[in-house]
């Protein structure tokens, strides 16, 4: 399969146009997604190719947008808005929540919407701008939850988000857009959810994270290396459904296992992840397992309090050092 | 109870490894007048023995944990009230506090003698270090993690047998498969607990490369290195209960002799204090550990005799201080060593480590004959025969009146053991891990002895002869290897020609 070298922004942009191309079931709206582009310029040239028709530009309203996408997906179109950062999408937490996430249980018609979440911080955008809510969700029954790391998956499981016939959150991490370039597969391709990929191999100790954790995780297993211990990066590529069989594999063989999210710590998603892996896999257990996450705290603004805020690779490689050690 | 003005005396930190301490004898009795720093009781600890001066003045007022018991860090002692305050009076039912009552966050702040921090060569602080602490695992002291207590009761093995590498001497998943993988233990036994110590276990011990027969010295009974000091801040909840001493009896460690069996009629027994089980431990867990083997040589001491005789009396007027053989011979050893690294090196983990200094342990036994204790003379190298000479005399003082500090005994690279005191002449003794060898030097006699005559001609004279062993672990040093090191030590001490 001919791939090409693709930033994420650009992965996730050609992943749509093409499942335009494909699909006239599918459109986009959002805020500023037509003429302008979209903020991040996701949808840059969309209106030109799709027409006014097929990429809407929307009033400032997240509930209008994703209470006109689940109307229309239950006209059986397949939607796929923007909120221009993920932070917005609370303002539409009762469509999504109250009647998209329920609506197939009640009334048996799935609701293929996607939501497109710009979400994480690391450019100092301040509490509005920088969170990720992804917990929130991953918590209603209904919802799917997708936080991809690489190009190569932000496309794929875009193409899979589409398809799915439930509603589908879409965690695109900004600090990844044009940060992280990577080959992208040009034919069209899903990447199936529920399955974790195997960011970094390793025996000694396991790292399960999503988003740009990833990298995070992988600079300090990197350090980890240099010193003798061999850290396993597991990418879980989504949450809602989780690969609950990769993490125990990887930790019944590790036995060490440390769960690392941007997300603030309490109620995160990696407290699910630990206490299942407290449940499942206790004998397999050589040590605690370990969190690592931001603070219970809005996201500072200011430079320096962020990087305090957000993991680093100096905790997370003196956490796993401390693991090691144990 | 508490007038405001009381003190509470709480059993020390006796190092960073140190848990837990046994009172072995109360000077002071309830009642009893105490003065400030004036010493109330005698502790044991697997590291030391040592005293406990009274944290302030006044009256005993009540002893909470008796003699015999063993207790944790922190845990509260004695109480010391005020004098003439209304407490002075012994209950004559003591409050039952059968349970230690818990450390307050920060027991060191108010231990007396808080270990000083020892200015320790980088190579003794890495934090990976092989050695754990001679705190027996098996007792009960130490958590054993879920994955750990699986695979133990899947292949019948005692963790507490097994050398710890995690944090604090922790038996981690990594240490017993490689335990079991090297077929230290067989399947469906329980080894450590039950094998007596010398006997030639056909079923699955490692067989020594030379197995001769277990010494009847155990020299080396180095406490091993502590832990690394550093302390995670986020250490999860301590899985240590708090045990008291009944429970920490019961707990035998490995080692120890199952003691189901009663005893027959004439027979006594008495509890293992802390020394002795650490004692057991290490001989054991250095047999399990090392490849011993041991080689002997011969060496005319005639020069270092003449030596001595001539530094003696001006040793002593001036200094004080005894030049004795031991001295002549650790000094010697100390210069050989640095020609042959590997014998004052360390296997650690898949890695040969290697020094520049050597820290001379020297076996020192106790006044009763029960136990002994080896302390550390660090940077060896840099004295001359005069400062090794008053560095042992030191030592031994202070390990037989209990004022070795825990880090006395720590960071030795290689370990000498005098047996040759009481007239033996032959020994294999055990190495204190994780070194890599052991010097044994015995008695010194005068023996008849071929040398030439001025003329080349074989005469039998009479020469003061000693014999020195190295026993060596087989899995570094080779016998050739040792054997050089040997020669090397006896041209030394046999052309000695200083002072």
């Amino acid at each position: 399969m001919a791939t090409q070298e693709k930033t994420y922004l650009q992965a996730i942009s050609d992943g749509l146009r093409q499942e335009m191309r494909r699909d006239q079931r599918v459109f986009c709206l959002g805020e500023d997604v037509g003429v302008y582009g979209g903020a991040f310029k996701v949808t840059q040239g969309f209106q030109e190719e799709f027409g006014a028709s097929r990429v809407l530009d929307m009033p400032l309203s997240e509930t209008a947008i994703v209470a006109g996408a689940t109307g229309a997906a239950l006209m059986g179109m397949r939607p796929v808005a923007e909120m221009q950062f993920a932070d917005f999408v609370s303002c539409a937490w009762d469509h999504l929540v109250t009647v998209a996430a329920k609506q197939r249980y009640r009334a048996g018609t799935p609701v293929p919407i996607v939501l497109r979440l710009p979400s994480g911080g690391g450019f100092s955008g301040g509490p509005f701008h920088s969170q990720n809510p992804e917990s929130s969700f991953a918590h209603i029954p209904g919802l799917k939850v997708v936080c991809p790391a690489t190009p190569e998956d932000a496309k794929g499981l875009l193409a899979t988000s589409i398809e799915d016939p439930n509603p589908v959150l879409y965690f695109e991490h900004k600090h990844l857009y044009r940060r992280i370039k990577g080959p992208v597969p040009e034919e069209r391709y899903t990447t199936p959810f529920g399955k974790a990929r195997v960011h970094r191999e390793g025996d000694d100790l396991t790292v399960i994270t999503w988003g740009a954790m990833v990298y995070t995780a992988d600079e300090a297993a990197a350090k980890l290396a240099d010193e003798g211990v061999e850290v396993e990066v597991l990418d879980l590529r989504t949450l809602i459904p989780w690969d609950r069989e990769a993490v125990l594999e990887s930790v019944a063989r590790c036995s060490k296992a440390l769960v690392l999210h941007e997300d603030t710590k309490t109620g995160g998603f990696g407290a699910e992840i630990a206490a299942t892996i407290a449940e499942e896999a206790f004998e397999q257990l050589d040590a605690p397992v370990r969190r690592i996450a931001a603070p219970d705290s809005p996201v500072p603004f200011a430079p320096s309090l962020e990087k305090a805020f957000i993991p680093q690779v100096d905790d997370v490689a003196a956490a796993l050092r401390e693991l090691a050690a144990y | 109870m508490s007038t405001g003005t009381q003190v509470e005396v709480v059993m020390p930190q006796m190092g960073v490894s140190v848990s837990e301490g046994t009172v072995t004898r109360w000077l002071k009795q309830p009642g009893d007048a105490v003065a400030l720093d004036e010493t109330l009781l005698e502790i044991s600890t697997d590291k030391v023995d040592t005293e406990i001066p009274s944290p302030g003045a006044g009256v005993l007022a009540e002893v909470r944990v008796q003699e015999g018991e063993t207790v944790e860090v922190g845990t509260v002692l004695a109480v010391i009230a005020p004098e003439g305050s209304a407490v002075a009076e012994p209950k004559p039912e003591p409050e039952p506090s059968p349970e230690p009552t818990p450390a307050p966050a920060a027991p060191a702040a108010a231990a007396p003698q808080p270990p000083p921090v020892e200015a320790m060569p980088a190579a003794t602080r890495l934090p990976p270090s092989p050695s754990p602490q001679a705190e027996p695992a098996g007792n009960g002291r130490t958590f054993i993690s879920p994955v750990v207590a699986r695979i133990a009761a899947e292949h019948g093995v005692d963790p507490g047998g097994i050398p710890g590498t995690g944090q604090g001497g922790r038996v981690t998943k990594k240490d017993i498969l490689q335990f079991i993988e090297t077929g230290a233990a067989a399947p469906g036994e329980a080894p450590a607990a039950q094998v007596p110590s010398p006997a030639p276990e056909p079923a699955a011990q490692t067989p020594p490369a030379a197995p001769g027969p277990v010494d009847e010295v155990p020299a080396a009974v180095a406490p091993p290195e502590t832990a690394p000091p550093q302390e995670p801040e986020a250490r999860p909840a301590p899985a240590q209960p708090a045990v008291a001493a009944p429970v920490a009896q019961g707990l035998a460690p490995a080692s120890q002799v199952p003691d189901e069996q009663p005893l027959a009629t004439g027979e006594s027994a008495e509890p293992m204090n802390a020394m002795r089980r650490g004692i057991a431990e290490h001989m054991r867990r250095s047999l399990d550990t090392s490849a011993h083997v041991t080689s002997a040589i011969e060496v005319d001491m005639s020069r270092v005799v003449a030596t001595r005789d001539r530094l003696k009396k001006e040793y002593q007027s001036s200094y004080g201080v005894n030049p004795t053989y031991l001295a002549f011979v650790t000094k010697a050893a100390v210069e050989t060593l640095k020609d042959w690294p590997w014998v004052n090196g360390e296997i650690r983990g898949e890695k040969i480590v290697t020094r520049p200094y050597v820290n001379v342990g020297v076996a020192v036994s106790l006044e009763d004959g029960k136990g002994l204790i080896v302390p550390v003379i660090k940077n060896a190298q840099d004295l001359n025969l005069l400062g090794v000479a008053r560095s042992i005399a030191d030592i031994a003082e202070r390990a037989r009146t209990k004022k070795l500090m825990p880090d006395d005994v720590q960071g030795g690279t290689f370990t000498i053991t005098n047996p040759g005191g009481y007239g033996t002449f032959h020994g294999t003794p055990i190495i204190s891990q994780p070194q890599a060898a052991i010097l044994g030097t015995y008695a010194l006699v005068k023996r008849p002895w071929v040398v030439q005559d001025e003329l080349g001609q074989d005469v039998i004279a009479i020469r003061p002869l000693m014999n020195l062993t190295l026993t060596y672990d087989h899995r570094l040093v080779d016998g050739a290897y040792a054997g050089s090191f040997l020669r090397d030590l006896k041209t030394r001490l046999e052309g000695w020609d200083e002072g």
